[in-house]
């Protein structure tokens, strides 16, 4: 059996990587912001593109959050086959939910998690079912992935089942109308990484696209080649609507965008859509036995094996 | 006369705080705009307790300011009793709106800085009456920058009814921007300036996009419509 993981490890690493997500914007994303703003024409907008630059520098230089909506601070967890937690699961989840609430009151975050009804605030972003923690698995491993993703949400998303007769023409429509519906006064906070989950069951299917948009970097590609096409023409449609940068006309509307598939109903097509925004936070490392922490910028969460079809 | 984005000029503008009516009536659409001095943040929560529950908005802070952040600090409040208060951007203003007329008279601001603003019918029926006027903030998320700006907590005020992200906080600020003129003294939008330009072109960009095989109830026009 594989050396166990400290617990304290896990912990300090995940309370790291909150602090991270919160202050500082991935490059990978600053670099798609910087392409869009050198397209754009608008004057508005890329008043709007530069002054985020200068934020971002701010929250890095000066250890600020960059937007103080720090969102719903959640967790996705890649165990390798072989890895040993000590304490097992069980810990691993109460040292994640212990770093959320000490994070939220050492960043700070803004305590966002409140009970739906009565709005009673914690201060400490932990709940019922909050964080959440995603789990997945990778043959071949003792290490232990650790992500944060840290999204707002109240704009930006939708679903819809559509049905095969729809086709793609379909899911741009979709694409389109949510691009609209939320692009216009900047809703989303755009220029935004635009994820769509294809497929499956309604569930996956939100599931996917909202992985898609925050755990891909920008820049990459679906290996499957058709699904690859769809997220070239969705980019071009996206900065082809005449939205920019908080609605104001422009062409600063989509950084990147990320299709992942599922296998689904023979009647069905459902699509979701999500937007990872002008705060697009996300912090990742590798957790070894022997106590070695790596730090990178890809989540890496989309592998061959998560995106496996056949039957072994 | 605005009326066009491109008419937009940006010029840059310093209020101080409390905002003076002849300072509001000079600002234009897009004008780019720095607060000094002190304002508060106010949302459903104050809201709810002064709007609908009637309590008193308090009258030390009204004394002080009449700007109000739709905004939620990222704060928390260290073990020795001091507030850290690191980040502030807003948040989307128009769920507001139907409080703002009487949140006007209850707590005198006249100048509301959030996300995104309202449409110009609010502005005109529930703004201008009260001579208030909209700056949205910039981005949105400048939550580093517009936190650098300020340079102390001067109180909060129900954070124990309220909570952290509820509460009003009020904060004194140097140079903090820049925020964008929306709704004008008049009741001008820019983001509906925006809007009708954005719309000239829907029908070109919807061209060849087929219609849905099934279509959704609220996306018909009368209730005996079928989505089908």
């Amino acid at each position: 059996m594989a050396r166990p993981i400290p617990l304290k490890l896990v912990e300090d690493t995940a309370r790291e990587l909150m602090a991270r997500a919160a202050i500082d914007i991935p490059a990978d994303y600053r670099e798609g912001v910087a392409r869009a703003r050198a397209r754009e024409r608008n004057r508005l907008a890329r008043f709007v593109l530069t002054e985020m630059e200068r934020n971002w520098d701010i929250a890095t230089a000066e250890r600020r959050p960059m937007c103080a909506d720090t969102g719903l601070p959640r967790y996705y967890v890649r165990a390798g086959n072989e890895a040993v937690v000590e304490g097992g699961f069980v810990a691993l989840e109460r040292a994640l939910r212990r770093a959320t609430a000490d994070a939220t009151a050492a960043i700070p975050l803004r305590p966002n998690r409140v009970h739906p009804l009565t709005r009673a605030d914690h201060d400490n972003n932990v709940g019922v079912h909050a964080p959440e923690v995603t789990y997945a698995f990778e043959p071949g491993g003792d290490w232990l992935d650790l992500t944060t993703v840290h999204k707002g949400g109240l704009f930006g998303t939708d679903y819809r089942m559509l049905f095969p007769a729809d086709g793609v023409g379909g899911i741009k429509r979709f694409f389109v109308d949510t691009l609209v519906e939320f692009g216009r006064r900047g809703l989303a906070c755009q220029p935004a990484i635009m994820g769509v989950g294809l497929g499956g069951s309604k569930d996956t299917c939100v599931r996917l696209g909202k992985e898609a948009a925050c755990l891909r970097l920008v820049g990459s590609a679906n290996p499957d080649p058709v699904v690859a096409r769809l997220e070239e023409e969705l980019t071009a449609l996206g900065n082809h609507v005449g939205i920019g940068a908080m609605g104001f006309v422009g062409t600063s509307l989509v950084v990147a965008t990320h299709v992942e598939i599922a296998y689904t109903h023979t009647g069905g097509l459902p699509v979701a859509i999500h937007s990872f925004c002008l705060s697009s936070r996300r912090a990742t490392a590798r957790l070894h036995a022997d106590g070695r922490v790596e730090f990178r910028a890809d989540p890496g969460w989309f592998t061959d094996h998560y995106r496996r079809a056949g039957v072994e | 006369m605005i009326a066009r984005l491109d008419d937009v000029r940006m010029d840059e503008v310093h209020l101080a705080t409390p905002v003076a009516p002849e300072a509001l009536a000079r600002l234009k659409l897009g004008d780019v705009v720095y607060l000094s001095g002190a304002l508060y943040t106010a949302r459903e929560g104050v809201y709810r307790m002064v709007v609908d529950e009637g309590r008193d908005f308090p009258a030390e802070v009204r004394a002080l300011t009449n700007v109000n952040f739709h905004c939620s600090p990222a704060a928390s409040v260290r073990p020795d009793g001091t507030y850290a208060v690191e980040a502030v951007t807003a948040t989307a203003s128009f769920r507001f709106g139907r409080s703002m007329p009487r949140w006007f008279e209850r707590s005198g601001a006249t100048v509301v800085v959030g996300k995104a603003g309202l449409t110009e019918r609010a502005y005109r029926e529930w703004f201008v009456p009260h001579g208030a006027v909209y700056l949205t903030t910039v981005g949105y998320g400048m939550g580093a920058a517009y936190g650098q700006a300020i340079r102390r907590v001067a109180g909060v005020h129900w954070l124990s009814e309220l909570g952290i992200a509820q509460a009003l906080w009020v904060l004194e600020v140097e140079r903090l921007g820049p925020f964008l003129v929306e709704g004008d003294a008049e009741g001008r939008s820019l983001f509906a300036l925006a809007n009708r330009e954005i719309a000239l072109r829907l029908d070109e960009v919807y061209r060849g996009l087929p219609p849905y095989a099934m279509g959704r109830f609220g996306e018909t026009t009368a209730r005996t419509d079928e989505v089908v």
